[in-house]
This record gives structure tokens, sequence and C-alpha cells, in this order.
């Protein structure tokens, strides 16, 4: 299958295979109006498979998602054809106002216009949990 | 201004200083009966508790302060809906210091954003209790006169139980500790709790499914309640039950000089026949929770 190269914009690559789909709904891909390219279990040397996100204008993206869901992938971006620069994810410290904390008992679930905040607490391991109840994402 | 949220908000020396003045405050309360004059502490409670609420209530007294607040959510604004960080922003106008419980976790924290005044978490549903482990430490250090080299045993509910679970990062930070964690398998410490204040600090420590065999090694052995809704179905928790009640027969096994500790309130999970024992220490346990408190107010609200 063959997907054209972009002109200008942004690529992300390297995203675990599977987990595009979720990527593109938290980055809210759907609301761009440029072309965009969503490709899934494309062959990698070195991941075996993985998915790739390509966008056809310059985005401002928020890399604390991407640190989130997926660090391992890269940011290609895209001038005149050419890569222009290439960013690999850190992990932020704190992620902001992105996810909410799903620990039912957790004060983020009833009081009103509160940021809801994690914290990298493992590296190691890309663990977060939420700055107030210490409930682990994921669980 | 500085509040009390988790336990591990306070550094070892913050806490030895604390644990000083509360035993100066046992040996010499008459120094201490103005030393909150004209300072006012609200309690507010937005679920029931009679200890830790009488405990704070009694600790300002006891300086010479006063008290105001309401001890369930339903004789507050939060059944009108109003937000924690609203009411919090009101009472800092009436008080001097706040004492919080709530039964949304992370509750204090977001009080201590928008209060004007100290806020102290006196237990966000089942994540903190740091009053309860600074009493827990008070008892220790009184009864065994050092927080190093002690061999501590939890028993009992140690996955859900917040106070457990704040008194091992507590203990953590001595030299010389050991931990033996006695639970039925369904009530294991948690993972994140054991690997962050046990495992990587290469804290010796021994997990077991009895209690019997383990009581000749310990120091100090805290008690927690097996609650029956906890368990998936009522015959493990018939079968677990009894492995974990603390009788005198147990208690023979035992050294001469151990402390049983419990947060209280008890229900069947240590005999009444237990209670005369001279190292039964729960009920001067919770006697030394209104000193603490004391010294933990003063601290709070920088007077001396």
């Amino acid at each position: 299958m063959n997907i054209d190269s972009i002109k200008n914009g942004v690529v992300i690559d390297h995203i675990t295979a599977g987990k595009a789909m979720q990527i593109y709904n938290m980055l809210n891909i759907d609301k761009l109006d440029c072309q965009v390219a969503i490709i899934k279990n494309a062959s990698s040397t070195q991941m075996g498979r993985k998915d790739i996100i390509k966008i056809a204008s310059d985005i401002d993206l928020n890399l604390d998602v991407l640190g989130l869901v997926c660090p391992n992938a890269t940011i290609n971006v895209i001038r005149d054809g050419e890569v222009l620069e290439k960013r690999r994810i850190d992990l932020p410290e704190r992620i902001v106002d992105i996810l909410r904390c799903k620990n039912p008992r957790c004060i983020t679930t009833t009081e009103q216009e509160i940021h809801h905040i994690f914290v990298l607490t493992n590296a190691e391991e890309g663990e977060y949990r939420c700055m107030y109840c210490d409930t682990k994402v994921g669980n | 201004m500085k509040n009390l949220i988790d336990i591990l908000d306070l550094s070892v020396e913050e806490i030895d200083e604390m644990i000083a003045v509360a035993n100066d405050i046992i040996d010499h309360p008459e120094n201490y009966r103005e030393a909150c004059k004209y300072k006012t502490l609200a309690t507010l409670f937005f679920e029931p508790s009679t200890r830790t609420r009488l405990s704070f209530e009694a600790a300002m007294l006891e300086l010479g302060g006063r008290v105001l607040g309401f001890s369930e959510a339903n004789s507050s604004s939060a059944a009108k809906g109003e937000s924690v960080g609203d009411t919090v922003a009101v009472v800092s106008g009436y008080a001097d210091i706040i004492a919080m419980r709530h039964p949304k976790e992370g509750a204090p924290l977001v009080a201590s954003m928008k209060a004007t005044v100290p806020i102290i978490n006196a237990g966000d549903g089942g994540h903190n209790h740091p009053t309860q482990t600074l009493t827990d430490l008070l008892t220790i250090k009184r009864e065994k006169g050092s927080f190093d080299n002690l061999t501590i045993g939890v028993c009992g509910d140690l996955k859900f139980g917040r106070t457990v679970h704040s008194l091992i990062a507590a203990m953590s930070r001595y030299s010389g500790i050991k931990f033996v964690l006695i639970s039925p398998d369904e009530l294991k410490v948690p993972s994140y709790v054991k690997n962050a204040h046990i495992r990587n600090k290469g804290i010796p420590y021994e997990q077991t499914t009895t209690l019997d065999n383990v009581m000749s090694e310990l120091d100090v052995l805290y008690m927690t309640r097996v609650q029956r809704e906890r368990f998936f179905n009522e015959e493990d928790y018939l079968r677990l039950k009894d492995c974990f009640i603390l009788t005198p027969e147990k208690m023979k096994l035992a050294k001469q000089d151990l402390i049983v500790l419990h947060p209280l309130p008890r229900v069947n999970e240590i005999s009444t026949a237990v209670d005369d024992d001279p190292r039964a220490c729960y009920f001067r346990q919770a006697r030394y929770g209104k000193f603490i408190r004391m010294a933990l107010i003063m601290k709070l609200l920088e007077v001396k």
C-alpha cells in the first residue's frame, strides 16, 4: 500500500501498533480540515509492526499526550518535502487536563472547575498517578 | 503557610520536633494552656468520625483556643452542592486553621489550594490519614524509645488500610527497620506501596498469612480490621478471619516488650481479653493522638 509523502506537515512515526486511533482521538485530529493519513500495522524493522499518522498541515501537537500514550513515538516535522526536524518524545513530568481520573472516589469526579493533573511517578515504567488521589493511570 | 495533607509532607526532623513538643505537653500541660488563645480551629467533617474530630477539638481546647465546625455533610453547605474549594475559602475567613475529613480522596489537597489558612487532612476516603500516622509514631517513640532497629508487623487488611500504607511510608525512613506483612492473599499490601517504600529502599520484609508464625519476631504489632465486605465470598471470610484475631494465646508467643497498636475502632480483631496485657497500647495510643495534634496545630499556627 502506498501513501504519498507530505510536503508540509507532521509525521508521527513509530507509534506502537494499534495505538494510532487513540492518539488520533486524544489529539483531536478529527477536528482538522487538512489531509490526514492513518497507517496501521506498517512493517518496521525496529518494531515489527507500527502505526503512523501523517498530517498535511503545520499544527502544534500536544506532546504531553504523545508522551503518555506512546513515549517511543517520534515526530518528524516536514517542510518542502524534507525532514526539517526529528523529535523524540520525553515523558512529561505533569499531564494537565488531558485525562480524567477513573477512581470514583477521587475529588476530581465532583469538584467543579478543577485541573485534572497527573504526575510522573515512575519514569522507567511510564507510570502516572492522579495528583489528588494517587490512582494509577490505566487502573 | 504549611498544610498537612500527606505524612510525607513532613520531614523526619519535623516529625521529631513535633514528637518532642508532644512529649513536653504530656509532661508540662500547664505551659500550653494558653498557647492558642484567641485562635480558632474549624473542624469540617464531611463524613462522621468520633475519635478524630473529638481529638482535634480536645487538642485545640487544651491549647486555650476555640473550635467551630460541622460533623456531617448534611449539616453543611455541601448538601446544597457547594464545592470544597468554596467552602474552605469562606471558612478561611472565620478560622485560623482547618481540620478536614472528606469522603472524596484528594479533597484536602484541593482545599489547601483555595484556603488562606493551614489545612490539616483528617482523613480523605481510603487515601490518607496523616494525623493517625503521627499518633502511631508518637506511640512507638514513647513506648519503644526509638524508631530504629524495629521489626514491625502489620496485620489485617493491608490492601485498603490507609493507616497501614502511611505507617509503612513513615517508618521506612528510619534505619534498621524490618517489616512483616501479615494478611490474607486477598488483602496484601498493594505493589506500588511495597515498591515505593520497601523494595526500592532495600528494606527487609516478610510476607505471611498467619500471625502465629511471626509473633515471636515482632517489636511492634499494628493490627487492623479485616472487614467482611472486602472478601469475594463468605466462605473465604469465615476461613480466614480467625487467622487475624489477636488472642491471649497468640500474645504468649510474643516478646515481653512487644507493643500492640490499633488505629481503632476495633470490632473483634483483638480479643478484649488482650486489653489488660500491658503490651496492649491501643487505648494509650488514642490518648496520645490528642497530644500530637496539639503539637501539630501549634506548628502550623507557628506558635511556641
